[in-house]
């Protein structure tokens, strides 16, 4: 008997093999995979300008120096994923427009400020350790060229995750103020850092179908209990407390029961009510327009060179013959 | 608090003098991070950032270890750059002038890497052996830089009439900042003998061929900007330190 092609993918997938980008796919799964991977590239892009707030305020230039190449990660980031996103037939510029007109998402989480130094660690250690949780996973995701920035994506990832922690610890051993910046900073990050796992699991749309694709591996739920479970006990080495009354530890379960996570906020956030949705659009759009006038030199220069060097192998062959 | 005005010794300002530019320059280009017209070239432009910080670093270190020689007092990298005043600063004005428009960054940066370039080259020589040291590391880096800056030059200045035009605009904005990078101090002459006049002339030579590949003028001598090698600034470098110094000022010896 034969099989569809739509059988077929979904044997392949079934068998763990890897999809690439000449093979057959439903029109979904590419869209789905569009959606998914240029959101996530944006929030690489989006998400260096709560950071970039603090490069010229660090504290200190070996500071400084990790800050820089950590945002510098987030963009070299940006661009596997833009590239990965290119495979499926869409063009990077075509991706900007949808962030620029609002049409594309990305992480809700950057449309929190960055109100103090220890927002720097905060977000290395809770906004990474969370987005970690979520990526390592798609190191398996069924399509190739999204699987493999992942991987690269990760290690950076889990540097930053370390660097977040270790800069928080100074602050958690240092003056009162420190002390009072640091646990100011995690009261801010945490519930905004649950919600980066998406809605629960009854309320998500898109988890049945990307499971069954394996685009997702694990869904919003599971993933964001891993999260709670690693930070509550990683939260004791900082001395500080996470911002949760309920948080405590169920022994039948084994795993850390927490409080209910406001949802109101998380949408009225997703709708562009966050303290920052305006900013940091507006922020990109600005690059974007400012920086058309360098976008057409770069081309038209590259266009004449281009042209001078048909020219001459012209003159050449000419020559020749 | 702390102060190197009165500091006499000819290679601890000039150790300084470096490290400061390195710095500034830095500290400027670290503000396009995230707003830049490409990925790719935001990703370069920060990439120079980080090589100028680091560049800092190494000559604040050294120039610590100097004036505790000299004097004892004991200063690190951070106290250099976080706890002086904008007199203390012997940076070059154009460094600390506002980005402006791309095109003004890429005329800053070529004109200082084009300098730092053979700058480096010479001290790479030097007989000073810490010196040499940085030099030759950093002299890679500016490989690089000076790579990248031309290449943009050369891009804007025979790209489009817009681009061409905003070039010209940023060389008249700028040009009368330029020559300071090679109207040596007396620290300078000092340290770096006879090689600053191959300093100033690969200097010279180098912009002009990268201008007239361009196709851009280099304009006719006029009134040239200094102070900054002495610790006369602009207003700018008022803000650059108020801006950089906040968490220090705030928190006085705290460890972040």
């Amino acid at each position: 008997m034969e099989t569809s092609l739509e059988e077929q993918f979904q044997q392949k997938i079934d068998q763990e093999h890897k999809i690439e980008p000449k093979d057959w796919m439903p029109d979904k799964y590419r869209q789905t995979l569009i959606r998914q991977i240029s959101q996530h590239a944006h929030s690489e892009v989006v998400g260096m300008l709560p950071e970039g707030n603090w490069i010229t305020r660090a504290p200190s230039l070996r500071r400084k120096a990790i800050l820089l190449a950590k945002i510098q990660d987030e963009a070299g980031h940006g661009l596997y994923l833009y590239s990965a996103a290119e495979t499926l037939g869409i063009s990077r510029d075509e991706m900007y427009h949808q962030l620029h007109s609002g049409k594309a998402k990305y992480s809700s989480i950057f449309n929190y400020p960055t109100l103090t130094w220890a927002d720097m660690g905060a977000i290395g250690w809770l906004v990474d350790g969370a987005a970690i949780m979520n990526q390592v996973p798609l190191c398996r995701t069924s399509f190739g060229p999204y699987a493999r920035a992942m991987v690269r994506v990760c290690k950076e990832e889990s540097f930053h995750q370390r660097q977040g922690f270790e800069s928080l610890w100074v602050l958690s051993k240092g003056t009162d103020e420190q002390k009072r910046m640091c646990q100011d900073a995690i009261d801010r990050w945490w519930w905004p850092c649950l919600m980066m796992f998406g809605p629960p699991d009854d309320e998500s749309t898109n988890t049945i179908q990307s499971m069954q694709w394996k685009i997702k591996r694990f869904s919003n739920d599971a993933l964001r209990q891993k999260f709670v479970d690693m930070i509550a006990e990683q939260i004791k080495i900082l001395g500080m407390k996470l911002p949760d009354p309920d948080l405590k530890w169920n022994e039948e379960k084994k795993h850390y029961d927490y409080g209910k996570i406001n949802w109101d906020e998380f949408w009225q956030v997703l709708k562009g009510n966050g303290p920052c949705n305006k900013e940091r659009l507006d922020a990109r759009r600005k690059a974007w327009d400012e920086g058309a006038w360098v976008r057409e030199a770069a081309s038209a220069y590259a266009e004449k060179k281009h042209t001078n060097q048909l020219n001459n192998s012209n003159k050449v062959y000419e020559n020749v013959h | 608090m702390i102060t190197t005005k009165d500091i006499d010794n000819p290679l601890i300002k000039f150790v300084l003098h470096l490290g400061d530019n390195a710095l500034i320059m830095g500290h400027r280009n670290s503000e396009w991070c995230g707003h830049g017209p490409i990925l790719e070239q935001d990703i370069a432009l920060t990439n120079i950032a980080l090589d100028q910080v680091g560049q800092a670093r190494n000559f604040y270190q050294y120039a610590a270890e100097l004036i505790s020689e000299t004097n004892g007092e004991q200063l690190t990298e951070d106290s250099l750059a976080y706890l002086r005043d904008s007199w203390d600063f012997k940076n070059c004005l154009l460094a600390e002038l506002p980005n402006g428009d791309w095109a003004q960054t890429i005329l800053k940066q070529f004109i200082v890497s084009a300098y730092q370039y053979h700058l480096y080259q010479a001290l790479a020589n030097n007989q000073n052996e810490q010196l040499a040291a940085i030099a030759s590391k950093s002299l890679k880096e500016l490989n690089y830089h000076l790579r990248w800056s031309s290449d943009w030059v050369l891009r804007l200045g025979d790209g489009t009439t817009e681009s061409k035009k905003r070039m010209e605009d940023a060389i008249a904005i700028l040009w009368s900042y330029t020559n300071e990078w090679i109207d040596f101090a007396d620290y300078e002459m000092i340290i770096l003998g006879d090689s600053h006049h191959s300093i100033q002339q690969d200097w010279k030579a180098k912009i002009k061929s990268v201008f007239d590949e361009a196709g851009l003028m280099i304009p006719v001598d006029g009134w040239m900007q200094k102070g900054g090698k002495v610790g006369n600034h602009t207003e700018h470098l008022g803000y650059i330190l108020t801006d950089m110094q906040f968490l220090q000022r705030a928190y006085p010896n705290a460890e972040w």
